[in-house]
């Protein structure tokens, strides 16, 4: 039984069709490796299989049921870190998250937040606004959400941008122990993934005129 | 009911209709015009109040009343794009829009020189010119919201929610500016109030109501052709279309 | 539990909005400094101030606001907050009733605190003056929920600055009629309750519609 399924899917974007009539499935522990040149659409793929863009034709099911139908149940299970980072940069780190978990029904006590920025390798910077640090901290105060919500589907646009080799060994680090427990991963990145990151399985969009 | 209507949200359908309907279009409004203008123009009596210069009411009143409806008909075709998501309709409203704008500017344009030879001002702050001016903003708004996306159809569906509070706020506009004229202006009788029109002048009027509603029609379908070409450029049908017309000009 | 949810947004938004101060004195320093020039451009005279008092200060007002309203969804537009409030399942248009009401607060209340001077340098009457907060407590609520709509559409735009007023000012002639009738008739010793009323009437209207076309308004920008 898959998780996620996509089912003929079309996007037009300013008057070009990205992509028509796609389908594709995913189970519970794979790591889907999207890949294509810029402008191919993966993010616009992205985007529709989390419900934030809506397809010109096509439906998105999570465990069978339709995503716009039954959206609280697919919202609690997913996590989708975009481009943008979604943090305001006037606000701390810790406020920044506080205020998303509050707003996701994600509860954890303050050690846990605090342990997570460790993990993430944020010690002493939790309170400074998150403008005053560089864009690979600020990936990676994005990034702690992976480890603060428990979700079983993570869709990561472009998540390894700005981050340092650490931080993409602990990130890839993350996807396999994420698989190995059930869960899905759909990302891209312009870089290949590295054994680390455990079995994936790649899916290729073409650039179409 | 609706049914018949369904296969054009397909652009190629829509494309089709447009062909199909524009000679129509532009025979009747040649006739109604020519038919409503000469007679107004010449041979409709002579109003005992204003003498001759009441003729401009033939240009002036259809301007007005269909400036009004083509924002109603835009606001129309954008509700049937929100609500059944048809590209069609978003390109038809985009269409409407500037002839919308200039029916606006025509009734401006004519209801002020009607107002020099009565009361010897070039513009006054008469309550339906005020609210003809309003609306003209509006319209400006509305285009050129659509004209600041560069995704056309996420500006069609922008402009759109324009359009729906716009028309929600005509009313409301045409009525505070009536009130605002009363407050103002005290009990002068509005210019363009004609409680009763003789039949002899009605019917010309009647027939250049008819003709520039044809000739809206008219150059709102030229309009959404070409948005439709412009827009579907990469579809086989458009390319096909494309060779045929310059197979024709070579031979 | 829900009115939590909002209160997070809500606190969140004044957290923002205290780290930007300066950004938000602006709109106030531009609402003087427009009602300073009308005696300077036009003339100082006690009588002609009172005059045009009303509609000056209703004009600068709408002005001002117009600059202000940017904020309301620009930020969290631009840095993606936006979009983890649609994935949060948070129902949008509450969301927006939120965030409006949070910028009407940073906005709109100082602008109130202010209007007493600009009621002085404008030569008001006390009566034109209390008719003036009236009308201004009535109707600031509907420039910001009538504004947001045109905020949504506009967020994802580069130059969307200018094109907002363009949209938006058509839109609150009524209002200004109405609000600048009533100070008027306050100055007459006349009762302005129909006015205020009707503006009443308009606020309920978009108060029970507004939200809804915020919300779709954002979806649209999303996308």
């Amino acid at each position: 039984m898959s998780v996620l399924d996509a089912a003929a899917l079309t996007c037009i974007k300013r008057d070009r069709t990205l992509f028509e009539g796609l389908s594709f499935s995913v189970e519970a522990g794979e790591l889907v490796y999207l890949r294509g040149p810029n402008g191919a659409g993966k993010t616009s793929l992205l985007r529709i299989l989390t419900g934030l863009s809506h397809p010109d034709e096509g439906n998105v099911f999570f465990n069978q049921k339709n995503i716009t139908s039954f959206p609280s149940e697919y919202n609690a299970q997913l996590l989708y870190l975009g481009h943008k980072s979604g943090i305001n940069g006037a606000l701390s780190a810790l406020d920044n998250l506080s205020f998303w978990m509050a707003q996701h029904g994600v509860k954890q006590s303050p050690e846990v937040l605090f342990n997570v920025l460790a993990t993430i390798g944020l010690v002493g910077l939790e309170d400074v606004p998150v403008r005053f640090l560089s864009a690979g901290q600020q990936r990676r105060v994005a990034l702690s959400r992976l480890w603060l919500k428990k979700a079983q589907i993570w869709i990561l646009d472009e998540p390894f941008t700005a981050l340092d080799v650490s931080g993409i060994a602990l990130l890839e680090n993350a996807f396999n122990e994420h698989i190995s427990q059930g869960g899905i991963v759909i990302t891209t990145s312009h870089q290949a993934l590295s054994p680390l990151a455990g079995n994936h399985r790649t899916f290729d969009l073409e650039y179409q005129w | 009911m609706w049914k018949w209507l369904h296969p054009y949200a397909k652009t190629e359908k829509a494309y089709r209709l447009c062909i199909t309907l524009q000679p129509w279009f532009w025979s009747g409004a040649l006739v109604c015009l020519f038919v409503g203008t000469v007679w107004g123009l010449a041979f409709a009596p002579q109003d005992y109040q204003q003498g001759d210069s009441f003729r401009i009411i033939y240009i002036h009143v259809p301007s007005a009343i269909l400036s009004m409806g083509t924002y109603v008909a835009m606001a129309v075709a954008a509700l049937v794009g929100m609500v059944w998501q048809w590209r069609t309709a978003y390109m038809a409203m985009i269409a409407m829009a500037p002839v919308g704008a200039v029916m606006t500017f025509i009734a401006l344009f004519t209801g002020a020189a009607w107002g020099k030879p009565m009361w010897g001002a070039w513009w006054v702050w008469d309550a339906r010119l005020t609210s003809e001016l309003i609306l003209l903003f509006l319209y400006i708004g509305v285009i050129a919201l659509y004209g600041a996306f560069e995704d056309k159809q996420q500006g069609g569906k922008a402009a759109g929610v324009m359009a729906l509070v716009g028309v929600v706020n005509i009313p409301i506009i045409h009525y505070s500016v009536e009130w605002w004229n009363t407050l103002h202006q005290g009990a002068t009788i509005s210019k363009f109030d004609n409680p009763s029109i003789a039949p002899e002048m009605l019917w010309p009027l009647l027939i250049n109501l008819l003709g520039f509603a044809f000739f809206i029609g008219a150059v709102t379908t030229i309009r959404l052709r070409n948005e439709i070409v412009r827009r579907e450029l990469h579809r086989p049908w458009v390319q096909a279309l494309a060779n045929t017309y310059y197979e024709n000009k070579r031979t | 539990m829900v009115v939590a949810l909002y209160k997070g947004i809500f606190k969140r938004d004044m957290s923002i909005a205290f780290q930007q101060k300066a950004e938000l004195i602006q709109p106030l320093m531009f609402l003087l400094m427009v009602v300073t020039l009308f005696p300077l451009g036009v003339s100082p005279s006690p009588e002609t101030l009172q005059r045009i008092g009303p509609g000056v200060i209703w004009i600068a007002a709408i002005l001002s606001s117009l600059m202000a309203m940017e904020r309301m969804f620009r930020d969290d537009f631009q840095d993606g907050a936006m979009e983890q409030y649609v994935l949060s399942g948070m129902p949008l248009p509450a969301v927006s009733v939120v965030k409006v009401a949070g910028h009407w607060l940073v906005s709109f209340v100082p602008l109130l605190m202010l209007s007493p001077l600009l009621a002085v340098f404008l030569n008001l009457t006390v009566d034109m003056y209390i008719a003036l907060m009236l009308t201004l407590l009535l109707g600031t609520p509907l420039l910001s929920l009538i504004g947001a709509i045109a905020v949504g559409l506009t967020v994802g735009l580069q130059k969307g600055g200018l094109l907002l007023a363009l949209l938006l000012i058509p839109v609150f002639i009524p209002l200004l009629i109405f609000a600048t009738s009533a100070v008027d008739s306050a100055a007459l010793q006349l009762p302005y309750y129909p006015q205020l009323a009707i503006i009443a009437a308009m606020l309920l209207l978009a108060v029970a519609s507004a939200p809804f076309a915020i919300a779709y308004s954002l979806k649209v920008s999303q996308n």
